[in-house]
């Protein structure tokens, strides 16, 4: 897609001639330009602070530097960030095992389904979640599971026990992660689903001559079919291995306690914008977003060397 | 089923399975479905209920009994909820007609082969999606440009999306280049090419991409807890985490009313209010998203 950028025929025009000859097209590209660079490249250089102790009435350049002092609580292993690091990994391994394979395992049952109708009829339904917030999602929740929640007025009223979901901070991991799958599972199938549309349908009819019962035709050719955008959205969730949601987290964080809520992103928030300790929180905002990087530019690369495309080509 | 009248022996060259799996799919499914329906049809249906029936359940209604608007009318008085909605509807459509503009117009720069300066903003367009910036630099950098507790801090930082400006991108590119050309040749300068002709031609795409704008400032929830402290410019979100998910009592005083219906109801009737602008646009979003996020998908 870089290509056709690549090509220009009035090579021989000074650079001077042809940005004045783009003037208008560089003024149709300035505001946008400027608010990338705004909110997401001048952001980047805030991130100094992380090596300062940043005093907000003295402002960024007139605090004094401290060197990697605020980066003691990750290298001295602090207990409350050794918490959220440890509910990060648990709430990330349990979205990889969870929340991935879901999307791909439904949009599996909808692409085997013959009617159409029904097909679309479900799809409607199941995309819907994706839209709401997280506040109307937890609120729904809420409604549902908490202690005078549809279930357990259901139980109460045929005179069973009630079940403590919300609240309850042992179920705080599996709840986060069940909400997640309420939310983006249907939505997250439009990926699977076009893919298992490019799957030419006489591989399906070779393996079925060739006597491949059903499961090993799922196992032989769809599951192929459907492993370059496997790994390709697994990449991307590499990348935001350490991002665990931080909207639906808070909102929850009151019920809970922070022992099992905490995570990377709710414990910046927390010291930082709340505490004043903003020094600390830059310092682990920033090794957490260098991490996250770091992981996708490796994914990338274990891609590329078992011969898929990866993100992005070299 | 549709499919009785002709029997479709082998559909995609897979055999039909049996009745009972067919029959154990479709419950499977339907299951899901009950599962993502139930809850919205629970809460439209408490906010209208009569308070009688939500006593004697204890909380959610499934099906009213009657129907009252009583809790709609308390919540439209002109208190917390009344300021809240105008917020986020000032919000949204200010918001995605910036965002719409904004995108367009650098998605057509770069959509021209010949733009000088095309290469390099593309990279720093495609560059700004490997990483985020993170929250406390993003929280100082907005206070540095004066934004903390404005309703404008809850649209400019979020004003442009590279990956939208990249399936616009995309769109404007595969646009015939005989139209544009031709447009040159009539002595039409980029302003008239972009307006008249391409514009025009590409109404779909701007739908869609209008429409995620306008959901997100919807539902923007992170920008008003970080930027805003001053209550008075709450969105609909905000209100929504203290009213009902933090439970806090709503009284005459915030409702600026006299008349109280249960807490329950006017929960549920605020969570409606939020709900509804986007069940109302949601088959819009969903006739073109398929294609909006594919376009995406592989051109990005």
């Amino acid at each position: 897609m870089l290509q056709r950028s690549k090509t220009r025929p009035q090579q021989q025009l000074s650079l001077g001639r042809r940005l004045l000859r783009d003037r208008v097209l560089l003024l149709f590209a300035l505001p946008g330009i400027a608010l990338i660079i705004a909110f997401h490249y001048v952001p980047l250089l805030g991130n100094v602070i992380a090596f300062k102790d940043y005093q907000p009435f003295l402002g960024i350049s007139a605090s004094d530097w401290s060197g990697w002092e605020n980066f003691s609580v990750i290298f001295n292993g602090d207990p409350a960030f050794l918490r959220a690091l440890k509910n990060t990994l648990i709430l990330t391994s349990l979205q990889s095992i969870f929340v991935f394979p879901a999307p791909i395992l439904l949009a599996l049952l909808l692409n085997s389904l013959f009617s159409e109708r029904i097909k679309r009829i479900a799809q409607s339904i199941l995309y819907l979640p994706h839209f709401m917030s997280w506040v109307i999602v937890v609120a729904l929740f809420q409604q549902m599971l908490g202690g005078s929640g549809l279930l357990n007025n259901y139980l109460r009223s045929h005179d069973l026990s009630t079940i403590d979901i919300i609240g309850n901070s042992e179920l705080f991991h599996v709840l986060l992660t069940s909400q997640i799958i309420w939310k983006d599972t249907g939505w997250a199938t439009i990926l699977f689903l076009a893919a298992l549309s490019q799957i030419d349908s006489q591989l399906y009819e070779a393996a079925s001559v060739d006597g491949a019962s059903r499961m090993k035709q799922l196992w032989h050719v769809t599951l192929p079919g459907l492993r370059g955008i496997i790994i390709l959205l697994f990449i991307l969730r590499l990348g935001d291995s350490l991002t665990v949601g931080f909207e639906q987290i808070i909102l929850q964080q009151q019920a809970v306690g922070r022992d099992v809520s905490e995570v990377l992103d709710t414990y910046v928030y927390n010291n930082g914008v709340l505490g004043g300790a903003w020094g600390v929180a830059a310092a682990v905002g920033l090794v957490k977003g260098i991490v996250g990087v770091i992981l996708v530019l490796t994914a990338n690369k274990v891609a590329h060397i078992f011969g898929e495309q990866g993100v992005y080509q070299r | 089923m549709s499919t009785k009248a002709v029997p479709p022996k082998i559909v995609q060259g897979v055999p039909m399975p049996g009745w009972p799996m067919r029959i154990f799919k479709g419950l499977v499914l339907l299951v899901f479905c009950a599962v993502v329906i139930v809850p919205f049809v629970g809460v439209i249906s408490t906010s209208v209920a009569p308070n009688k029936q939500i006593n004697e359940s204890g909380g959610l209604v499934l099906l009213p009994k009657s129907i009252s608007f009583a809790a709609y009318e308390s919540l439209f008085a002109g208190g917390v909820v009344t300021r809240a909605l105008f917020v986020s509807i000032f919000v949204t459509i200010v918001g995605t007609l910036l965002s719409l503009t904004v995108s367009c117009l650098l998605a057509y720069a770069l959509s021209r082969p010949s733009f000088v300066a095309g290469r390099p903003i593309l990279l720093v367009v495609l560059f700004s999606m490997l990483f985020s910036p993170g929250i406390i630099p993003l929280y100082l950098t907005v206070k540095g440009v004066g934004l903390l507790d404005s309703i404008w801090a809850l649209i400019v930082p979020t004003m442009i999306s590279a990956f939208n400006v990249v399936v616009l991108r995309a769109f404007f590119m595969n646009l015939p280049n005989e139209l544009t050309e031709s447009a040159r040749i009539d002595g039409a300068g980029e302003l008239k090419t972009f307006t008249n002709i391409v514009l025009p031609l590409s109404k779909a795409v701007l739908s869609v991409i209008g429409l995620f704008y306008a959901v997100a400032y919807w539902n923007a929830f992170f920008s008003a807890l970080l930027y805003l402290n001053d209550s008075k410019l709450w969105p609909l979100q905000l209100v929504l985490r203290t009213y009902v998910i933090n439970d806090t009592q709503l009284g005459s005083a915030e409702l600026g009313t006299e008349l109280l219906p249960p807490q329950a109801s006017i929960q549920m009737a605020i969570l409606v209010v939020s709900i509804v602008p986007i069940l109302i646009i949601y088959p819009f979003l969903q006739r073109h998203f398929a294609k909006g996020v594919l376009t995406g998908a592989v051109k990005g």
